[in-house]
């Protein structure tokens, strides 16, 4: 059974090879930003897939400071300087978000 | 032109720390493993990743915000860490099958015997 896993997946790989879908063109900035939005969709699949209701808050928490890297990438990409105000704003947001999601997984009200 | 190469380098880095950190929120076995693999390595990966772009960008009001916000990360992640740890640990979600020791709880259960004496 795994190994017929192992084979599948290697004869996507294979495929996707072939078809040439690996090469792409592009300046070193954007293939950085595909390697942290790939990052992003892992987190997300911890978010779907959570067994409990602290992965998923770790999850968000972690997909808050990965959209911060994101976020400042692309600011350098275009040279522009309001991507950085997003995400200091995010930030902040993330980080209160995740003291709330604490305190309400840990049974206390929020002004205790 | 060797800002740029130290500049892209500390990104590069950014990016891998990043994306290993994300590996073990995926892989590892249990709550607390996959919170101290995700927040130490995203943590540090984009803080290195933030003082990358400063560095390629210098002493503009650019590289300022990046600067806010890696004191920002530096000075936040680690209270939501323990925020979030603390938490799972009150609520009673299960360590993993192959962990040895649990020395939280116990301090706990201690604290609360000491407090029903005093009390």
């Amino acid at each position: 059974m795994r190994v017929a896993r192992w084979l599948a997946g290697a004869a996507v790989l294979a495929a996707l090879a072939y078809l040439n879908f690996f090469v792409f063109r592009a300046p070193i900035l954007v293939k950085l930003i595909n390697v942290s939005l790939f990052s992003a969709l892992f987190v997300l699949y911890r978010v779907i897939r959570g067994p409990s209701a602290a992965d998923r808050i770790i999850a968000v928490d972690i997909l808050g400071v990965l959209s911060i890297g994101i976020l400042a990438l692309l600011g350098l990409h275009h040279d522009q300087g309001f991507f950085m105000d997003i995400a200091l704003i995010w930030a902040l947001l993330s980080f209160v978000a995740s003291l709330a999601f604490a305190k309400i997984l840990e049974g206390r009200r929020l002004d205790d | 032109m060797i800002r740029h190469t130290i500049g892209m380098v500390f990104i590069g880095l950014g990016i891998a720390f990043d994306f290993l950190g994300v590996l073990g929120l995926i892989r590892l076995p249990d709550v607390y493993n996959r919170l101290q693999a995700a927040t130490k390595c995203v943590t540090f990966g984009s803080a290195g990743l933030l003082f990358g772009v400063f560095i390629l960008q210098g002493f503009t009001s650019f590289g300022f915000k990046v600067l806010l916000a890696v004191a920002f990360i530096f000075l936040t992640s680690p209270i939501a860490a323990h925020a979030i740890a603390r938490a799972a640990h009150r609520s009673r979600i299960p360590l993993c099958p192959e962990s040895v020791v649990d020395l939280y709880e116990a301090d706990h259960e201690l604290n609360k015997e000491g407090d029903d004496a005093v009390a």
